[in-house]
């Protein structure tokens, strides 16, 4: 039972690194396609009859950035760092009303608040 | 006067938002509250605020100016890798400074740096150089204020008088609303501008009859087709670009910015919008920039054609002065406000010229940011809060933010170098240089505070040797760079007709991996910070 628990957290494990891997590969990969030397000299064909063929090259390599923040946040969304962070105050976002109490410093700001150099 | 009427109009609505923001602060002498709208932003307000932070002047004038210019390679070089690299710095930083901000009251910065590596007057040393790197930016705000003004009204708000009035608006905004004014204001102007691009596509698309034959015109004519390419532009060079929105996530009053979101959530649609937003601005202004080379019969477009043509060829027998004279006239800044002018109708241009404002005006965040660093950094850390009470820390942030906008103001009457130069020049590479310190902090445990200030000082001295280089060794003529330091053939040091290259690359590049490096190397010949410290930091690493 247990060896089939530890199993399965191995194989989770593999994925998580898996899934990274992959999503690093694509940003990397996104990175390298902005240098689109294949277009640098042409401007035809025009698209849509009047936009040069590298600028729209540009304009879909943007959407292609939206589409891989896309799959950051949906498969990498660091939740971990929410833990803690105290984000249940329930401040109204519009207005800012109702005082959201205080964060506990860390002893430097502490220190620092209270007017002592370190 | 129609447009300048309309805009002025303008200028009173968001100068009402920033005062209406003041009287709905239930908390308006808390610091926190002030200077980071209590860490209450919603995801639309935090999407909207943070985009049209990063926006300037540069986005809609400097892009068309450049793009007229230099062609279609300039949505390439800013806007698809900004599209990238700002989204990407924002989730795996933006984040993680939210985190800790959340979770220690941090505002600033420095404030956490100072806590992460246990320091404090290497904290100051950051301040410094953080500050000096920010008032070029809102410089550039003030800059564009006044001509944009100024061109709208056909020239009868003069410069001075335009960048006064902006930089009074802005000032009163911030002064009053403090961070909740500042995004409030933001948002309205991020929705302005962002509708801007695609109206002014339709209208002076209706207005040429169509892009089809100005397009096949300019590709008709030698001098107008690499335009529609990136002939003229070295690959190197295109590469050395996506180093420039490092500075993005590195520039005080966007880490800032980044504190004041209710939730991580509000993170995931910024992530995800943000290339949406840079598309649907950057593209219409950049593709219009182009195409106002048509407008022969627009005298002012005529002059800068002129100036770009006589620079080209008699460029190399000129002097230096009479080249700078040329650049000047070639600096198209007010490109897009002048296809406006002749193509759409005037309430319309008035209405486009609104649209405009709302990204010139974007340096309220830098103010706010500049304004909170001092009281924060400064003040509050060497013993003023203590001594005279938070309230009294509000009301410094606000003093502060009266001066920055006088000096701002001043230094613009002055200052004549175009405004793209002087953004990319100098604020751009500075934080691009400092955006390791980010890094480290967050991700790697062994940094130490001495690593932090040799970078930051790394960052400030070659900031400062790229301008002085350049003030010493003229621009040349469009064409081949000027080689000031070369090994076996190999080119090291050059003057390029829109800068300096080392090894071919911008500066940026050099700088950012030295300062890296040097951060790297420091920081693992010296004592890491306390092991209590990096628990906090670090929770789940050994």
């Amino acid at each position: 039972m247990v060896a089939d628990k530890f199993g399965q957290t191995r194989s989770n494990s593999a994925k998580l690194a898996v899934k990274r891997a992959l999503l690093l590969i694509i940003v990397g990969g996104l990175y390298i396609l902005h240098q689109d030397f294949w277009f640098w000299r042409a401007a035809r064909p025009l698209v849509f009859g009047f936009i040069p063929i590298g600028l729209f090259y540009h304009g879909c390599y943007t959407v292609a950035t939206a589409i891989v923040m896309w799959l950051l946040v949906k498969h990498a969304w660091p939740s971990h760092l929410e833990e803690g962070a105290g984000d249940e105050r329930g401040v109204d976002g519009a207005t800012g009303r109702g005082a959201p109490p205080r964060p506990i410093p860390p002893p430097s700001v502490a220190a620092n608040r209270e007017g002592t150099e370190k | 006067m129609i447009p300048a009427i309309f805009v002025f109009t303008y200028l009173v609505i968001v100068l009402y938002i920033g005062i209406f923001a003041f009287r709905r602060s239930a908390h308006r002498e808390e610091a926190e509250d002030y200077f980071l709208a209590g860490r209450s932003l919603g995801p639309y307000v935090f999407l909207f605020s943070l985009f049209g932070t990063n926006m300037t002047a540069f986005a809609i004038l400097g892009s068309s100016g450049h793009a007229f210019n230099n062609g279609i390679v300039t949505f390439g070089l800013m806007a698809s890798s900004s599209a990238l690299i700002i989204p990407l710095s924002l989730f795996l930083i933006g984040t993680r400074v939210w985190a800790l901000g959340k979770k220690y009251g941090f505002i600033t910065p420095v404030q956490m740096f100072r806590d992460r590596w246990e320091c404090s007057h290497i904290g100051t040393v950051i301040f410094v150089v953080q500050a000096a790197f920010l008032i070029p930016y809102i410089i550039i705000g003030v800059m564009g204020g006044g001509t944009a003004l100024s061109a709208i009204s056909g020239g009868r708000v003069p410069f001075w008088f335009g960048g006064a009035l902006v930089a009074m608006v802005v000032m009163s905004y911030v002064f009053f609303g403090g961070m909740r004014g500042t995004a409030w204001v933001n948002t309205f102007q991020t929705v302005l501008f962002l509708s801007f691009g695609a109206i002014a596509l339709v209208v002076i698309g209706i207005g040429m009859g169509g892009f089809h034959q100005s397009a096949e015109a300019l590709l008709g004519s030698p001098a107008t087709a690499p335009l529609l390419t990136r002939e003229r532009i070295s690959p190197l060079f295109f590469f050395s670009y996506t180093f420039i929105p490092l500075s993005s996530i590195a520039f005080p009053h966007i880490t800032i910015f980044c504190l004041t979101a209710r939730k991580m959530n509000q993170f995931k649609k910024t992530v995800i919008l943000y290339p949406f937003c840079m598309l649907a601005l950057w593209m219409p202004c950049v593709f219009l920039g182009v195409m106002a080379n048509r407008m022969n019969d627009v005298p002012q477009i005529q002059e800068k054609i002129e100036a770009r043509r006589a620079l080209a060829i008699e460029g190399p027998s000129l002097t230096p002065d009479e080249r700078d004279a040329l650049r000047e006239k070639m600096v198209a800044d007010d490109v897009l406000l002048l296809l406006l002018d002749r193509y759409a109708p005037i309430w319309l241009a008035g209405l486009l010229g609104a649209g405009i404002m709302a990204a010139v005006m974007a340096s309220d965040s830098q103010i706010l940011a500049l304004s909170t660093m001092f009281t924060e950094d400064v003040f509050a850390f060497y013993g003023g809060k203590k001594r005279f009470g938070e309230a009294a820390q509000v009301h410094t942030g606000r003093l502060f933010i009266v001066l920055i906008t006088i000096v701002a103001y001043a230094v613009a009457l002055r200052a004549p170098q175009n405004i793209f130069d002087l953004a990319v020049q100098y604020a751009f590479s500075g934080y691009a240089a400092l955006a390791p310190l980010l890094v480290a902090a967050l991700f790697w445990k062994r940094s130490t505070k001495w690593g932090a200030l040799a970078s930051t000082v790394w960052a400030a001295l070659s900031v400062a040797a790229v301008a002085v280089f350049q003030y010493l060794v003229p621009a040349p003529a469009p064409g081949p760079p000027v080689v000031m330091w070369s090994i076996a053939g190999v080119e090291v040091l050059s003057r390029t007709p829109g800068g300096t290259a080392v090894f071919g690359l911008m500066p940026v590049v050099p700088m950012t991996i030295i300062s890296a490096l040097l951060l790297i190397a420091v920081s693992l010949r010296t004592a890491k910070p306390d092991a209590t410290t990096l628990k906090r930091y670090f929770p789940g690493s050994r």
